[in-house]
């Protein structure tokens, strides 16, 4: 899908809705949704910014069947949709294909609606699981989650005097859906969009449960500008703070590789507003921190997918023989 | 059949298939494979687990199409069941105790969608300090989540309640989730003599489920769970409210239904021994049982002593307690849970029912609905006049 079929795709997110000005998420859900459109969806999703932005009573931007459920459930939700589907099926009460998405934020997913997730990945449930990371709290005005990063201020980690914003190192999504032994886990993020969109097309047509996990850059709460959450993410993805790959089958694929392009980290820092206050000089080591591991975290995954590398080729030349 | 005989009354027989000794939660079980749900999202937990286990039995032997949902919690085990409900499915679970309240959030969205399913519940208590055996803390403390509650005396009762809650939670007018209760070890671990209907006998009492709406009608996509603000959530609520009146009204039809097919009565209060009676005891679930023995052992020491058995608990008919307790001199409610620090919850229902001062209820800013002076004008002025024609009154709804 290039941008031109998609403008052209038939919304299953109509305008209306009340997310912020030059807000990700709702380019995040249309896209997941236009990667899907050749299919009959059902959605979840958990609370959060897309659910309370969405379904203003009496209106509804879903173009497509939809529930919310509660916080920390979208997956749980999907899953019994998913069943219910199966059942009415064999029954033959429902003759239509479907396919099922549950959206959820870094909230709903990482922190409270992680137990949820685990079980139906667990249960090998066929559906995409799209966590759009906003890295907080945001619909309840910016408090950290576990997916807010080192060094960010956010409300319940202010930069104060003596702290100086989040103290914990981000939680890894990634690994715990991979340690899943689930088919399809990918990071992505709007910044490179064809590559986002890819992985949802992927992720909707996998035969089990698929995960892709979006940074989606929040205008209100990373303090950035509303025309700044592409030329972000790109930071983000140039800087390595937020590399783009997928683990198909347990193993890595890096898909994007900066080399000698990629960007330190306060390039990726700078604009926003959450991370103000590294800025200033004693606060320098943070920085170089942040910096540190970054690049270690980013070196490992290189390591991981050129390995993989070998792997992959040897098993696709391998099946080619096998065919011949 | 020999069997039968001597369990049934011959005008019945026919709608039975056998006798069975079976605990109460093998019977709800065996309810569960005759009524044959599309899914069942489930999570074990002590008493209920020989219900999830015996039903996982009849899913690895084929004896049901059900799609079980083996769920890593009490609150995936009730998000996974609205999920399938929504989706159209005839959707159960079972649970109790701890679970219960692990899935009270969900409990609440359940009603709050409108989605009718049956969920059996064996009576536990709630920790601390952790007890695993029988009372009604689990279920009386969600008197008030929207769900029609059933309580049921024995193994038997435990069964037709499971299959009679079907047509009940799935009737158009109606259209509630219901909780088949009964107390745990008690009744689900003590094996009795069950008369299981006919597999066909059952299934055309509950027929199939019609939903009115559904995720998966895709021509016609709906939103469920929506959010609702303050200028609309009080309506919203209030058809919930209507909702349960239409299940006071309609219960008896459905009960009666049933009672052609199995021979027994199912009135929301089962009085026993109690129209002469100068004291009563007020029960619901296995202490009912317990009670008639004495009842009839104390009748037969001339002491005119009744029974009144509370069936029906969501929603309540308070009328009807209070007409048919109106010549007991003296009378005693049993509960089987606290509500701290207030009148324990079935008392506190009797007590309402038998008041007849000049009180009546105002439901006012749901979901956030502004009161106004100009509101609180009224009410008083409305009250000075005298009396209103409902127990119920509502401040700022749109009827």
């Amino acid at each position: 899908m290039n941008p031109k079929e998609y403008s052209e795709k038939e919304r299953a997110l109509y305008s209306g809705h009340s997310s912020c000005a030059g807000c990700a998420m709702p380019v995040v859900t249309r896209s997941a949704l236009a990667s899907a459109s050749e299919y009959n969806i059902v959605a979840s999703a958990a609370t959060g910014c897309l659910e309370v932005t969405t379904t203003i009573y009496p209106t509804s931007s879903w173009g497509v069947p939809w529930i919310h459920n509660t916080f920390e459930n979208a997956a749980a939700t999907i899953s019994g949709v998913e069943s219910a589907y199966k059942a009415l099926s064999r029954k033959g009460k429902i003759n239509k294909k479907y396919k099922f998405i549950a959206f959820g934020g870094d909230g709903g997913t990482y922190d409270i609606g992680l137990q949820s997730l685990s079980g139906a990945l667990e249960r090998g449930h066929n559906f995409l699981y799209i966590c759009y990371d906003n890295e907080g709290y945001m619909n309840t005005g910016g408090q950290r989650s576990s997916a807010s990063p080192f060094g960010a201020s956010t409300t319940t980690s202010p930069a104060g005097t003596v702290h100086k914003g989040k103290e914990q190192w981000r939680k890894d999504l990634m690994k715990i859906a991979v340690a899943h032994n689930i088919p399809y886990v990918a990071q992505a993020t709007i910044g490179n969009w064809p590559d986002m969109t890819m992985k949802f097309k992927k992720g909707i047509e996998t035969n089990g449960p698929a995960v892709v996990v979006v940074l989606s850059p929040c205008i209100l709460l990373w303090h950035i500008k509303p025309d700044e959450a592409n030329t972000v993410s790109r930071l983000a993805i140039d800087s390595c703070f937020w590399p783009l790959y997928e683990v198909i089958n347990g193993r890595y694929v890096l898909n994007y590789d900066p080399g000698k392009r990629k960007k330190p980290i306060e390039e990726f820092m700078k604009p926003q507003g959450r991370y103000k206050h590294l800025f200033k000089p004693e606060n320098r080591h943070i920085i170089d921190f942040i910096q540190k591991r970054i690049d270690e975290e980013w070196e490992e995954l290189k390591r991981r997918a050129e390995f993989d590398k070998a792997y992959i080729k040897s098993n696709s030349e391998s099946e080619k023989q096998g065919r011949n | 059949m020999n069997n039968l005989k001597i369990f049934v009354d011959s005008k019945y027989i026919d709608n039975y298939e056998t006798v069975l000794p079976l605990s109460g939660a093998h019977a709800v079980a065996e309810a569960m494979r005759q009524i044959n749900p599309d899914t069942v999202a489930a999570y074990p937990i002590t008493p209920q687990t020989p219900i999830v286990e015996r039903f996982s039995e009849f899913v690895a032997d084929g004896k049901v199409d059900t799609e079980f949902i083996p769920v890593e919690s009490e609150h995936s085990a009730m998000s996974a069941t609205i999920g399938a409900s929504a989706a159209g499915a005839r959707a159960m679970t079972a649970t109790s105790s701890v679970g219960l309240a692990l899935m009270f959030e969900v409990v609440n969205a359940a009603s709050g969608m409108r989605l009718p399913i049956v969920m059996p519940v064996v009576n536990r208590a709630l920790s601390s300090p952790i007890n695993i055996h029988c009372d009604h803390s689990d279920t009386m403390a969600c008197r008030d989540a929207g769900w029609i509650q059933i309580y049921s005396e024995n193994s038997q009762e435990a069964y037709e309640h499971a299959i009679l809650a079907i047509r009940l939670a799935e009737h158009p007018e109606i259209q509630l989730p219901v909780m088949v209760a009964q107390d745990g070890f008690i009744t689900s671990h003590s094996v009795e003599v069950v008369r299981i209907l006919k597999d066909e006998v059952v299934k055309n009492f509950v027929g199939e489920r019609k939903p009115i709406h559904s995720l998966l009608f895709s021509e016609n996509p709906v939103t469920f769970g929506a959010l609702e603000l303050p200028d609309y959530f009080f309506e919203t609520k209030r058809q919930q409210q209507y909702a349960m009146e239409m299940a006071l009204k309609y219960y008896s039809d459905i009960a009666n239904e049933l009672t052609k097919l199995t021979g027994h009565a199912y009135p929301m209060f089962e009085p026993f021994m109690l129209d002469d009676a100068d004291v009563a005891l007020i029960a619901l679930n296995s202490s009912a049982g317990t009670i008639k023995k004495v009842v009839k052992e104390m009748r037969q020491e001339g002491k005119k002593v009744g029974l009144l058995k509370i069936r029906l608990f969501r929603p309540f008919n308070y009328e009807l307690m209070k007409s048919m307790l109106k010549h007991v001199k003296t009378i005693g409610v049993l509960d089987r849970s606290f509500s701290f620090g207030a009148n324990p919850p079935v008392f506190s229902e009797v007590l309402a029912s038998l008041r007849s001062e000049n009180i009546f209820s105002f439901v006012y800013g749901l979901g956030g609905r502004e009161l106004y002076e100009s509101q609180v004008r009224e009410t008083f002025d409305n009250l000075l006049k005298g009396k209103f024609d409902a127990k119920i009154n509502y401040i700022g709804l749109r009827e």
